[in-house]
């Protein structure tokens, strides 16, 4: 009998830690919330101006972007402006190239914690992606107060946006999970994730309106997920039309990516503190 | 019998050491390398380069055993690389064991590192927040003890300021207040009272008597200090290349400790911290191999000491130990005479010896890094490089004994009659 019959036993055996793993992420929320508050806190230190990086960068790429295009002789046939058609990709867009850049270093980042103490190591990826929603909130703003100038009214559909947000926030989750294990091992990753982010922005439809593409091409272009996921917050913000068969094609992308980054992550996660 | 509160059987640790190359990091490029080599290479019987040959086991722990009971303090020792790290991150579920088990019947809270976590752009009551969740501790506990975490690190006037702004002292004050505050069923901690200064040391050692003996709860603390050892614990477990080499009382558990490490590794090295200075290696240079040297001709100790942002006024000191333990010399060198480690990185010096006048013995070293403005204290490091005196060629009527005298000094008979 034990003595201590209020205080649960904890066994440590090769392969146990998959027991105790979910129950664990609950008791350590507390530890999530707190590092996203950090994460948060110490974004913007020591710059001059602050928080207004958050609204400096999507105008500026937007309006790249926009001219670039314009000038190439790109067409929309949307009802909004060009402007307001790049920014509305732009934005799942800016979040997730920003939670892949920082959930792809964020364990690396943390090496001390990893090896000086326990706790699930999916928090430190994870509170990353979390952190980067803040300007994603931001950037929310900013479309709103462009809608005013533009004198552009959404229709009944934005209220089916939160379903793409989830999406790309699952997919930034997945990419993250994945790139994150692999950074431990092979710290190439830290030279390919800024490929992967400038590549990235011209192989999804961020410029550009996906309706451009090739009907035949279309489906395959729809592999990569991002593709889905924009053309979906263009549909309900701008109202344009959705390729359906795509979106699916996109929905099993991110699909994909979110059970090989918590397969992987979780694989290779027992040998975190060896690596590190 | 009662149930020990912590129950370890057949725990062991391998590690696979790559020999290829010096790359610490491995690189994505070796490991398509590697694929692409295996998928083009016959699968031939004997192969000079296969993975087998580049790689190699090592076992950091092997078989360990040990029961603990609650309200013991147990210090863990053992020379550098003997496995002691590895098991208390196995105990504090840092890294997975590869066979054995271990059963836990408490709340563990592991102490590996000072200030584990501390952010330096936040302010210090922030990091006090911070680093207790990361601790384990949750918001409300936290709050409770916050001002007594306060008062016990002394920093309340610097509560608002970032840590980046600390001096290396008031950090590892506010840190160990943290970690002093945690109420663990158990309580593992990594030789974190190396630093700090003299005082502050004190209050911790207290502080961790407290814990232990008022509380009665259970203590795993791993140090090279064996006055802190021997203070705080009531039991050792002294590990040895991974195993254990002896597990009772702390008096008989010191005495093992000491005729272990005096009877290997005449040189002394350990892995450079990248956070605090460290005194990374030290070799005596003897007449004789086997660190063994002859009375009266020169000898020469060679210090390396990494410090990774400078000692602005390092204070570096030795002592020469003889076999019963008794400090016979005392040398001594400061900043402010000769430029040590101000800068970051690694430094060598040696103290030269034009003619050793030991007498002969059996000495061991210890060593004392610490700085003058701050009075911090970074490492004492203890029973290190032996080294054995012997006398030659000097024909005398009767052996030289030890025990006749510690110290023989030059002398010149004159006779006057």
């Amino acid at each position: 009998m034990s003595q201590y019959p209020e205080a649960q036993e904890l066994l440590i055996a090769p392969g146990r830690a998959e027991k105790n793993y979910w129950k664990d992420l609950l008791r350590y929320r507390e530890l999530f919330y707190i590092l996203s508050w950090r994460d948060i806190k110490v974004r913007y230190k020591q710059t001059v101006v602050g928080a207004a990086w958050s609204v400096i960068r999507p105008v500026l790429t937007t309006l790249i972007l926009t001219v670039v295009f314009v000038l190439a002789g790109a067409q929309y046939k949307g009802r909004a402006p060009y402007a307001l058609m790049v920014f509305a990709g732009m934005l799942p867009w800016q979040f997730f190239s920003n939670a892949l850049s920082d959930g792809g270093n964020a364990l690396v980042g943390n090496a001390n914690l990893i090896s000086k103490v326990y706790f699930p190591r999916i928090i430190i990826p994870a509170s990353s992606v979390i952190t980067s929603l803040i300007d994603f909130a931001i950037s929310f703003v900013l479309l709103a107060v462009m809608m005013i100038i533009f004198r552009f009214v959404p229709d009944i559909k934005i209220f089916l946006l939160p379903i793409f947000i989830l999406l790309v926030i699952l997919l930034a989750l997945g990419t993250s999970l994945y790139i994150a294990s692999l950074n431990v091992k092979f710290r190439d990753f830290k030279f390919i994730v800024p490929f992967i982010v400038q590549f990235g922005l011209y192989l999804s439809p961020v410029g550009i309106s996906s309706s451009r593409i090739p009907e035949k091409w279309r489906l395959l272009y729809s592999l990569n997920p991002m593709v889905g996921i924009i053309d979906g917050f263009r549909w309900c913000l701008l109202g344009d039309a959705m390729y359906w068969p795509g979106f699916m094609a996109s929905l099993a992308g991110v699909a994909f990516f979110l059970w090989l980054g918590i397969w992987y992550f979780r694989k290779t996660e027992k040998s975190f503190a060896d690596n590190i | 019998m009662k149930t020990p509160i912590i129950h370890v059987e057949n725990l062991s640790k391998r590690f696979v050491i790559d020999h290829e190359g010096e790359a610490k990091y491995s690189t994505f490029r070796d490991s398509i390398v590697g694929r692409a080599k295996k998928l083009f290479s016959f699968p031939s019987g004997k192969r000079a380069t296969g993975p087998s040959a580049s790689k190699e086991e090592f076992w950091a722990l092997k078989d360990i055993a040990f029961d603990v009971q609650q309200g013991d303090r147990v210090g863990i020792v053992g020379r550098n690389g003997a496995g002691k790290s590895t098991l208390l991150k196995i105990l504090s579920r840092i890294t997975e064991p590869t066979s054995g088990e271990i059963r836990l019947r408490g709340k563990v809270a592991s102490l590996l590192e000072v200030g584990t976590g501390f952010h330096p752009e936040l302010t210090g009551r922030e990091n006090i927040y911070l680093n207790g969740a990361i601790l384990g501790m949750n918001r409300i506990e936290i709050k409770k003890k916050f001002d007594e975490i306060v008062e016990f690190s002394g920093v309340e006037r610097f509560l608002d300021t970032p840590v980046k702004r600390y001096s290396s002292g008031m950090h590892v004050r506010l840190a160990f207040a943290v970690a002093a505050h945690l109420e663990p069923e158990i309580l593992i901690v990594d030789e974190v009272l190396a630093v700090g200064d003299m005082e502050f040391q004190k209050k911790c050692l207290g502080k961790m008597e407290d814990i232990s003996s008022k509380d009665g709860r259970t203590v795993l603390f791993v140090s090279h200090n064996l006055q802190a050892i021997s203070t705080l614990t009531n039991k050792i477990i002294l590990l040895n290349s991974g195993r254990k080499a002896f597990d009772g009382s702390t008096a008989d558990g010191i005495q093992k400790y000491l005729e272990h490490v005096s009877s290997r590794d005449l040189i002394f090295t350990q892995q450079a911290s990248d956070t605090r200075p460290r005194v990374t290696r030290v070799e005596v240079k003897t007449t004789d191999i086997n660190n063994v040297q002859v009375f009266g001709e020169p000898f020469r100790i060679d210090f390396e000491v990494n410090a990774p942002e400078g000692i602005p006024s390092a204070v570096f000191s030795f002592q020469i130990l003889n076999g019963a333990q008794i400090k016979v010399q005392h040398v001594l060198v400061k900043d402010s005479e000769t430029p040590l480690c101000r800068t970051p990185g690694t430094h060598r010096f040696s103290c030269y010896f034009p003619r050793l006048r030991l007498f002969p013995d059996k000495y061991t070293l210890m060593i004392h890094l610490s700085d003058h403005i701050s009075r911090n204290k970074f490492e004492t490091i203890e029973g290190v490089c032996p080294f054995e005196v012997q006398i030659r060629g000097e024909v005398r009527e009767y052996y030289w004994k030890t025990n006749e005298a510690v110290y023989v000094d030059e002398t010149e008979w004159i006779i006057n009659n």
